[in-house]
C-alpha cells in the first residue's frame, strides 16, 4: 500500500537564516486528483516506493542484527472551524499576509480570549475516535516562551489536564509491507492555538511577521512509544489524517501544514527496557518522507550503536532533508526547555456534561477502523479492503453501490479495475466522475442476468464515467442487447461457415483451433452482442455435426 | 415612623475644621435636628446628579460645564499631574456636540450621562487616544478599541477627559511608579496620591474630572481612593468586563470607579458593570439600578442600619497600622453603631497569609501578562534596533520597562519556573483557597466586613521608594479582598495629622460577591450622616 505513501510528496524548500533554520514549503495548488490517481496504482514501480521498501527492508535486516527502534509520534491538526479559537477572524491558508487578524489575534493590550466551542467538539469527535478518555474538566494552560510569531508571549494550550486521553489507534499495514493489524496507543489530544508564521527577506536582512495562523484551533495528539518501524510511523499518520477527514475536523492537508509531524525516535538493543536517547526529527511533509525519515535515523542510530559510539547519540532536533535523504542536527537541546506552564486565567474551565458528549457519540459517521473490519466480514481481501476503506470518497461510493443490491466482490472490482484505471488517466476523483453508484450496481446486475456481456459491460462504463445516463438508455441507444436467441445465433453460425469455406476445410482436416477463428466472426456478425456461452455451444455442435 | 435623619448641617467651607476643634462623632440621636430644607443633599451632593440637572433645565450648557471642569484642570495640574493625557479639545467638542443634540433633538436624545467628565486610567484602553498603561513601552501607542468599561460610559453620554496617570501597568502603591510623571496628593504636594489608580484618585479629589475609572488587582483603586479622600469601588472580580484592561494579574483585576459620592460611584457602577461577550470571566449575574437603590438622606430612619451586622476585621487594626488610621475607623464603627448596627470584632486567621500569597500570584502572571510587550514594532510598542532575536526583545524591554516592572516580571518567572512551581504558584492558590473560604465563612455570620483601606494615609513622594518590601506591606489591607473575588466600598471617614489640614483616611467595607448594591447603601448612609468632616482637598479652598 504504497498509495498513502505517495500522497503528498513534494520537496521542501530549507532556508537558512542567521538566527536559526526556518521551514517552508513550496505552496503548490497541488490537487487532490494526482493523489488518488497515484494511489489506484499502487503497483506501479516507483522510485519513492521502491526506496521505502529498500529503507524498509534495511530496518528489519537491522532489527535482526539485535537493536529495535522505538518511535513515537506529536501531531498537530489544524481543525476547519469558520473561526479562530479564541476570536472570530476567519482563517483560509494563502490569504494575503495579516489580512485575517484582528486586535485579540495580535494579542493587543487588553484584548481577551473567547473560546470558539466548535474547537471543543472537534477535540471531542477525535478523542472519542481515538477510543480516549473524555475529561469531563479541562482547563487551558499558558506555555510561555518568545518568538515573533507568537504575539502574546504564551500560547494557550492544556497543559496537565487534556480534554481526551489514554486512547488508541487501531489500523492494517499494507499487504505489500507485510500488512498485519497494529493498535498504537494514544496518550493523550489537546486542544491549543497556532502561532503565526515568518517570512524571510531573500537577502536574510530582515524578516517579517504574517499573523494569519495565529490563533487558528489545533489539536495535539500525542502517541505512546509504541512504533518500530518507520511505515508503521507512517501509517500511524495517514490513518490519523483519515480519521480527521472522515470526522471532518480538518482538511488533513500536509502540504498546507494542516496536519504536521513531528517523530521522536531512539533506539535500544532487544531485550533492554530503558529507552535509548531520543532523538526528534521535523520537517517531514509527508508520509512517505516520514517512513524515510525514520527508517534513516534508525539506520544513522544503530550504525553508532553498532561502532561503539551510542554516546553521540544526542538529545536533538533534526531535521529531515529530501534532497539528500538524510536528517541533520537543527539544534541540540539544552537542558529541558522551561515553558512556565501555568492555568490560563482568561478563560474558565471547560466542562463537559455526558449529554453533549452522547450527542457527538451519536452524530459520528463510521470510522476507517469498523469500515475496514465489515468489508473484511463480506470476504474481500485485505488489498481490497484497503483500497476501499481508505479513502472516505471511494468507501461511499462503494457502499452506495452495495445499496442498490450490487454483489460486494464484483463492485470492489469495478472500482479497483476500470474505474481506478479511468481515474488515473483523466486524474479525477471518484466524486468528480459522472458513474452512479445506482447505474454501477445496475451494470453488474445487466452482466450477472444476461443483457449485457461482460465486454460490452466496460464500453457502457466508460460511457457512463464520461457523460453519464443510464444502463439502460445506453443499451437501448447502442442497441447492444445481447443476443440470446438459439435461432439467431445458428443462423448466424450458419452463414459464418457458409461463408468460410477453406477454413471449415481446414479445420476438418484437424486444424480445430480455428473454432475461435469461426466465433469471432460470429461474434463480429453479432456486433458483439451474441451471448457468448450459447454461441460457442452452437457452433461446437454445428462444427461436430459437419465433420 | 420615626423622624427622618437629618444632616446637621452642610459645611460650606472647603476646609476641614481645625483638628483641635474637630468633634469627635456623637450618637446620631444626640444630634440637634433643625435642619434647613437646603441641606438635603447631604454631605457628598451628588456631582453627576447636579450636572444632569443643570443640562436638562438649560440653567448650563454641557460646554458651560465642560468649560468649568477644564479650568479646573488647568489650574491644579501643574501641581497635581493626575493626567498623562488631556483630551481637551475633544471633550470640547463632545460637549459641543451634546449641547446641539440637546438643542435639536431634545433631552431625551441624550444619555445619562450627558456632560459628565470622565477620567481613565490610562491602563484602559481608550479608541484613537493614547493607551500607555504608564509604560514607556508604549508610548505612542494608539489602540482601534475601547475597553468596555469606556465604551459603556461613553454610549451613555459621558466624555473622557484624559488618560490618568498610573504605576507602571499597575504595579505600585504610589503612583511613582510611572513612566512618565509623578502625581501628587490634592490634599498635600509632597505626597503621594497612592497607587496604582493614583492618577484617577487624584483627579476625582481636585475636581479635575466628575469622576474616574481605575483598576484594583491588589488594592490599586481602594487605596489611593483612601489617600485622596474620595470614594473607590472596587466591584466583584467578573462584575465589569476587564476587556480593554491590561493585564496585569487577570485573576485578580477588576476595573473600578471613583467618584466624589457614593452616588456618582454607584451610578457609574451601573452603567460599566455586566455580562461582555468578550470577556469570558465578566459575570452574567444581574446589575441593578444601584442609584436608585440609595435610600435619600431625607427618607432615612432614625436607625437605618438596625438589623445589620458588622464585622470590624480584628488582624487589620493591629501592629503595623498606624494609630490615627486605627481610632478613625473605630470612630466609624461607633457611627455605624449609632446608626443601628451591630458592630463586632471578628479575626481572619488566614489573613496574614494573604500578603505573601497575593504576591506570588499577582507577578506570576503579570511576568506572563507582559510578555507581549516584547518590541516586536509590527504590533505596538518600541523597539530597539538589534542584531539578533535575544538582543531585540532584551534591549527593548530593557529600554521600555521600568524598574518596578522588571522587578516583578523576574520574580513572576521565578515563582513559574520547573522546580518552583508547586513551593510558590499551588501553595500561593492554597492559600488563596483558605482566605476565600475565611471570607466565606466570616460573611455567613456578618453582613458586611469592615478595615482601614490603609495602614497609613498618604505618606511622602520618596519615602517608600527604596523600599519596596515596606510598600509591598502598605497592601496588607486590600489584597485579600482581590484574593477573594470579594467586592469592596472605600469612602472617606476622618482625618489622621499630616499635611496642612490633615490627611484623609478610608473605611473600607468589604461585602459578598455581588453585594455592590448593599455596600452601596450602606456606604450612602455612612458618608450622608458623617458629621464634621469635608474631603474636599484644600487645593481647591485656595484658589
Amino acid at each position: 500500500m504504497a498509495l498513502t505513501l505517495l500522497r503528498g510528496m513534494r520537496t521542501p524548500i530549507v532556508a537558512r537564516r542567521d538566527a536559526g533554520l526556518f521551514f517552508t514549503t513550496l505552496q503548490t495548488p497541488l490537487s487532490r486528483f494526482t493523489t488518488r490517481a497515484e494511489s489506484a496504482h499502487a503497483t506501479e514501480p516507483k522510485a519513492a516506493p521502491k526506496s521505502i521498501q529498500l529503507a524498509t527492508k534495511e530496518a528489519a535486516e537491522q532489527k535482526t542484527q539485535g537493536f529495535e527502534a522505538v518511535i513515537g509520534i506529536e501531531t498537530h491538526v489544524q481543525l476547519s472551524t469558520v473561526t479562530k479559537a479564541f476570536c472570530s477572524c476567519p482563517y483560509s491558508y494563502g490569504s494575503q499576509p495579516n489580512s485575517t487578524v484582528c486586535p485579540t489575534c495580535m494579542g493587543h493590550p487588553g484584548t481577551l480570549p473567547v473560546l470558539n466551542t466548535k474547537v471543543v467538539e472537534c477535540a471531542v469527535k477525535l478523542g472519542l475516535a481515538l477510543n480516549c478518555e473524555i475529561t469531563m474538566t479541562s482547563k487551558f494552560d499558558r506555555k510561555q516562551y518568545f518568538y515573533p510569531d507568537l504575539p502574546k508571549g504564551y500560547q494557550i494550550s492544556q497543559f496537565d489536564i487534556p480534554i481526551a486521553k489514554e486512547g488508541y489507534l487501531d489500523l492494517d499495514l499494507p499487504v505489500e509491507f507485510g500488512g498485519g493489524h497494529r493498535r498504537f496507543g494514544v496518550t493523550r489530544v489537546h486542544m491549543e492555538e497556532d502561532a503565526g508564521k515568518l517570512l524571510h527577506s531573500e537577502s536574510g536582512s530582515y524578516s517579517q511577521v504574517d499573523l494569519n495562523r495565529a490563533g487558528v484551533p489545533l489539536l495535539e495528539i500525542v502517541s505512546e512509544p509504541d512504533m518500530r518501524t518507520g511505515i508503521e510511523a507512517a501509517e500511524y499518520g495517514a490513518e490519523l489524517q483519515r480519521l480527521v477527514r472522515y470526522l471532518g475536523v480538518s482538511n488533513g492537508n500536509m502540504q498546507e501544514g494542516s496536519l504536521r509531524c513531528d517523530v521522536n525516535v531512539s533506539v535500544r538493543p532487544i531485550g533492554q527496557s530503558k529507552f535509548g536517547t531520543k532523538v526528534e526529527i521535523k520537517n517531514m511533509n509527508s508520509f512517505s518522507a516520514i517512513s524515510r525519515a525514520i527508517d534513516y535515523e534508525i539506520s544513522r542510530q544503530i550504525l553508532l550503536h553498532k561502532e561503539g559510539q551510542a554516546d553521540q547519540i544526542v538529545q536533538e532536533t533534526r531535521l529531515w532533508d529530501e534532497s539528500s535523504q538524510k536528517t541533520f542536527t537543527m539544534r541540540k537541546k539544552e537542558g529541558l526547555a522551561d515553558y512556565r506552564y501555568f492555568p490560563e486565567p482568561d478563560l474558565p474551565e471547560v466542562v463537559l456534561t455526558s449529554e453533549y458528549i452522547d450527542e457527538i457519540q451519536k452524530s459520528m459517521p463510521e470510522l476507517p477502523e469498523a469500515k475496514r473490519r465489515r468489508y473484511e466480514n463480506m470476504g474481500l481481501s485485505m488489498q481490497d479492503v484497503l483500497f476501499l476503506a481508505n479513502d472516505d470518497n471511494v468507501a461511499r461510493f462503494f457502499d452506495s453501490t452495495l445499496e442498490h443490491g450490487a454483489d460486494a466482490k464484483l463492485a470492489a472490482n469495478w472500482i479497483m479495475g476500470d474505474i481506478a484505471a479511468y481515474l488515473k488517466n483523466e486524474k479525477l476523483s471518484i466524486d468528480e466522475i459522472k458513474l452512479t453508484p445506482l447505474e454501477l450496481s445496475e451494470l453488474i446486475a445487466s452482466i450477472k442476468n444476461g443483457t449485457i456481456s461482460g465486454k460490452i459491460g466496460k464500453e457502457i462504463l466508460i460511457e457512463l464515467i464520461a457523460k453519464g445516463g443510464t444502463v439502460k438508455s445506453v443499451i437501448e441507444e447502442k442497441d447492444l442487447v445481447q443476443i440470446a436467441d438459439p435461432a439467431a445465433i445458428e443462423a448466424m453460425v450458419d452463414q459464418v461457415l457458409a461463408d468460410n469455406p477453406k477454413q471449415l476445410e481446414q479445420y476438418r482436416s484437424g486444424k480445430t483451433k480455428l473454432q475461435g477463428f469461426f466465433a469471432g466472426q460470429v461474434m463480429k456478425a453479432s456486433k458483439g452482442k451474441a451471448n457468448p456461452v450459447l454461441l460457442n455451444k452452437i457452433l461446437g455442435e454445428k462444427l461436430k455435426a459437419n465433420s | 415612623m420615626p423622624p427622618p435623619l437629618q444632616a446637621q448641617r452642610l459645611l460650606l467651607s472647603h476646609r476641614r475644621l481645625p483638628s483641635s476643634h474637630r468633634r469627635r462623632f456623637t450618637a446620631v440621636s444626640s444630634l440637634p435636628s433643625a435642619p434647613a430644607k437646603t441641606v438635603a443633599a447631604g454631605q457628598a451632593p451628588s456631582s453627576i446628579l447636579s450636572i444632569r440637572e443643570s443640562l436638562l433645565s438649560g440653567e448650563r450648557t454641557a460646554a458651560e460645564i465642560t468649560a468649568d471642569y477644564l479650568s479646573r484642570l488647568r489650574r491644579t495640574e501643574p501641581s497635581v499631574r493626575s493626567f498623562i493625557h488631556v483630551a481637551d479639545a475633544a471633550a470640547e467638542r463632545e460637549a459641543e456636540e451634546l449641547d446641539r443634540r440637546i438643542a435639536t433633538e431634545g433631552q431625551d436624545a441624550v444619555g445619562p450621562l450627558a456632560g459628565v467628565l470622565v477620567g481613565v486610567k490610562d491602563n484602559l484602553c481608550t479608541a484613537n487616544m493614547p493607551s500607555t498603561g504608564g509604560s514607556r513601552i508604549l508610548d505612542g501607542y494608539r489602540p482601534a478599541y475601547d475597553a468596555t468599561a469606556v465604551r459603556r460610559l461613553r454610549e451613555a453620554g459621558a466624555i473622557v477627559v484624559g488618560k490618568t496617570n498610573l504605576d507602571e501597568f499597575g504595579m505600585g502603591s504610589t503612583t511613582e511608579g510611572s513612566g512618565f510623571q509623578v502625581t501628587t496628593n490634592p490634599w498635600d504636594d509632597s505626597r503621594v496620591p497612592g497607587g496604582s489608580s493614583g492618577g484617577s484618585a487624584s483627579a476625582v479629589s481636585a475636581r479635575q474630572c466628575v469622576v474616574s475609572l481605575g483598576s484594583d488587582t491588589g488594592g490599586s483603586v481602594r487605596q489611593p481612593a483612601s489617600f485622596c479622600g474620595v470614594v473607590g469601588l472596587k466591584p466583584t472580580y467578573g462584575r465589569v468586563s476587564r476587556f480593554g484592561l491590561m493585564a496585569y494579574a487577570s485573576s485578580l483585576d477588576v476595573v473600578g470607579c471613583f467618584g466624589s459620592s457614593v452616588v456618582d460611584t454607584a451610578t457609574i457602577l451601573s452603567v460599566i458593570a455586566g455580562h461582555d461577550k468578550m470577556d469570558s470571566t465578566s459575570s452574567s449575574h444581574d446589575v441593578s439600578d444601584y442609584k436608585s437603590e440609595l435610600v435619600p438622606l431625607d427618607l432615612l430612619e432614625s436607625k437605618p442600619l438596625n438589623g445589620m451586622r458588622i464585622g470590624i476585621i480584628q488582624e487589620t487594626l493591629g501592629e503595623g497600622v498606624e494609630t490615627g488610621v486605627i481610632s478613625s475607623i473605630k470612630d466609624a464603627a461607633s457611627h455605624l453603631e449609632q446608626l443601628g448596627s451591630v458592630v463586632e470584632e471578628v479575626s481572619l486567621p488566614s489573613f496574614s497569609l494573604g500578603l505573601p500569597a497575593y504576591y506570588i500570584l499577582a507577578l506570576s502572571e503579570a511576568s506572563s501578562n507582559l510578555s507581549r510587550y516584547d518590541g516586536i514594532v509590527y504590533r505596538y510598542g518600541r523597539q530597539v534596533s538589534a542584531s539578533d532575536l535575544n538582543e531585540l526583545y532584551g534591549g527593548s524591554r530593557a529600554n521600555g520597562l521600568g524598574h518596578e516592572v522588571k522587578m516583578r516580571i523576574l520574580m513572576g518567572t521565578y515563582a513559574l519556573s520547573a522546580g518552583y512551581y508547586d513551593a510558590y504558584y499551588k501553595r500561593a492558590q492554597q492559600v488563596r483557597t483558605l482566605v476565600k473560604e475565611s471570607f466565606k465563612e466570616a460573611l455567613e455570620r456578618y453582613d458586611i466586613l469592615v478595615s482601614p483601606a490603609a495602614p497609613s494615609a498618604a505618606y511622602k513622594i520618596g519615602e517608600k521608594i527604596n523600599d519596596p518590601l515596606a510598600m509591598y506591606a502598605g497592601d496588607i489591607m486590600t489584597v485579600n479582598v482581590n484574593l477573594a473575588g470579594l467586592p469592596a466600598l472605600v469612602v472617606p471617614c476622618g482625618f489622621v495629622e499630616g499635611g496642612s489640614t490633615g490627611l484623609p483616611v478610608g473605611l473600607q467595607m468589604i461585602g459578598s460577591p455581588f453585594s455592590e448594591g448593599n455596600l452601596l447603601r450602606l456606604g450612602h448612609i455612612f458618608e450622608q450622616t458623617l458629621q464634621n468632616y469635608s474631603f474636599v482637598p484644600p487645593l481647591l479652598a485656595e484658589s
